[in-house]
């Protein structure tokens, strides 16, 4: 099982890899943020990886409990948990920003919006 | 007993798998939507109430199983209607003219 | 045991993100997303992270998709162009690959113990929790408490997505009684009596997981996004002018910024009375019942500050109008 200790941190690499390249090679804005958020799903596993503690529980310690207990790291927890609402809500914010550039130009690829913009 | 409850439990967990691979495999195989709808929503309801089923019988009776319990009659009520919504509005699209025919890609 | 069922989901991650990336369709895109959401958050209560995985499911898998339906609705369906720049994307990705291989080489296997990450802080949060503030869920007190400026800060970067959403697409409009057209998916009898049992029960089970947030997995961030997406379904099921002469975006939009501000207030009483920013010991005359009473209103705060944003970005969606 050593050597499978380190699959979570390349399961993070890949996906995070999977999001940069989806965010450079894709015209489409849509897909950018897609992209994007994949890339931002692997630094959540990454920071979520990092708290499991062999034998461990999730931090909830209940009153009188025993002191033996291994609890799991709760401050990559406290982290990722605001990251994600935060995350959600930049999205949307590009998400809008995907529907006004539809709106103004017509169109969501960036090639086409790019020789508009030249055209002008 | 408790050897007997632990057997019934792992018949349940084993079934339930079974029953969601067969449905898993159902949803890539068959020809067109519908059926495809019904292997899936098999798959949905029978599988996860077996293996929900088995997990009760392994929490017995604690918070946990009451919880299991809830999560089950909440996949009871959700699993056939969202079947349902999804038959009903590929017939609608199909009524329109949309084409709801598997593509080959 | 566990570990292959790890194994399993981190695989299944991959291929959905290599989906993901792979397909033309943006509708299907958005799903895998959801999809994907669902497998990381299984994968982080694998990961002992009970408070996250409860937040990712509700919203990744949840109200996420929602989003990227609505502005794939107001877009465009379909990716029009093929991907380019394959030498440039190749250059970065190798080089970043590289980097991260030999980052990833000297870190500590996982559920090391004796990592450096458990050497700091955390002991300190793990032991003081109980003492200090007294509630179980430990999650909750670094979040509300003891990094309680974080939040606070958070909490304001999720209100100003509202207003970014918001003065870019405009207050929807609401229409009036007579083109009452759009009445959602009400034709759907179903699913519409269905929908209308559950909802209760759902926003029910958000309230459990705000109030619930001090003693198990939960707080304000999970049941803001659990009842808004309640009342989206809401939405979906009976149309969206119905549910917006009912709760009006510019109420919604109040309701957040007044969410915002108790928690803000509660940092300011905590000054007036004579201590720190946001160290609720003063709010009562027992440090650890002061504590309890400013846990409970900051997450009373953040719950009403989400579940209105998202309400208010939904609705900034599903309610513009083609121009």
């Amino acid at each position: 099982m050593e050597i499978l200790g380190l699959y979570n941190y390349w399961v993070f690499a890949i996906l995070l890899l999977i999001g940069l390249y989806a965010v450079i090679t894709k015209p489409n804005f849509t897909k950018k943020l897609i992209g994007l958020n994949i890339f931002q799903a692997a630094i959540f596993l990454l920071y979520i990886s990092m708290d499991k503690v062999d034998g461990g529980t999730a931090p909830i310690i209940p009153h009188g409990a025993a002191k033996d207990i291994i609890y799991s790291n709760p401050v990559p927890q406290v982290l990722i948990l605001t990251a994600i609402v935060v995350g959600i809500s930049t999205t949307a914010l590009g998400l809008a920003l995907v529907v006004r550039i539809r709106e103004a130009y017509g169109t969501i690829e960036e090639d086409k919006v790019i020789s508009m913009d030249r055209d002008q | 007993m408790e050897q007997v409850i632990d057997i019934i439990s792992w018949i349940c967990l084993l079934g339930g798998a079974l029953v969601v691979l067969i449905g898993g495999i159902g949803l890539v195989r068959f020809p067109d939507l519908f059926t495809r709808i019904h292997a899936a929503s098999l798959a949905d309801s029978g599988g996860a109430i077996l293996v929900i089923v088995g997990c009760m019988l392994q929490a017995g009776l604690t918070l946990a199983g009451v919880k299991l319990a809830a999560i089950l009659l909440f996949l009871l009520f959700t699993s056939p209607t969202a079947g349902y919504a999804l038959a009903h509005s590929a017939i609608t699209a199909k009524d329109d003219g949309l084409d709801v025919d598997i593509e080959s890609d | 045991m566990i570990i292959v069922f790890s194994l399993f989901l981190l695989t299944m991650m991959v291929v959905v993100a290599l989906a993901v990336v792979e397909t033309r369709n943006l509708f299907a895109a958005a799903m895998l997303t959801g999809i994907f959401s669902f497998l990381m958050a299984a994968n982080f209560f694998v990961l002992d992270a009970a408070d996250v995985a409860l937040t990712e499911a509700a919203v990744g898998a949840g109200v996420a998709t929602v989003f990227f339906l609505g502005a794939i609705a107001l877009s465009s369906e379909h990716e029009h162009s093929a991907s380019r720049k394959f030498g440039l994307a190749l250059l970065a990705v190798a080089s970043t690959a590289v980097v991260i291989l030999l980052g990833t080489m000297e870190f500590p296997i996982l559920g090391d113990g004796s990592a450096p990450v458990h050497q700091h802080v955390a002991p300190w949060y793990l032991e003081k929790t109980p003492e200090l503030i007294h509630v179980p869920n430990v999650v909750t007190a670094v979040l509300a408490s003891f990094r309680g400026y974080d939040t606070l800060g958070e909490v304001f970067v999720v209100l100003t997505a509202a207003i970014g959403v918001l003065s870019l697409l405009g207050f929807p409009r609401n229409n009036s009684e007579e083109n009452a057209v759009n009445d959602g998916l009400s034709h759907q009898k179903i699913l519409h009596i269905v929908g209308k049992l559950l909802i209760p029960l759902i926003i029910l089970f958000g309230l459990y997981v705000q109030f619930h947030g001090d003693f198990g997995p939960g707080g304000g961030f999970q049941a803001g996004t659990i009842i808004a997406a309640a009342l989206i379904l809401y939405a979906l099921l009976s149309g969206g002018d119905r549910a917006r002469r009912q709760m009006p975006p510019r109420l919604l939009f109040g309701m957040a910024c007044l969410g915002a501000f108790i928690y803000a207030g509660v940092g300011g009483t905590t000054l007036l009375l004579g201590g720190n920013l946001l160290d609720y010991s003063v709010l009562s005359h027992d440090p650890v019942h002061g504590q309890h009473l400013g846990i409970m209103l900051i997450e009373f705060g953040v719950g009403l500050a989400v579940a209105s944003v998202m309400l208010t970005i939904y609705h900034a969606f599903a309610g513009h109008e083609h121009r």
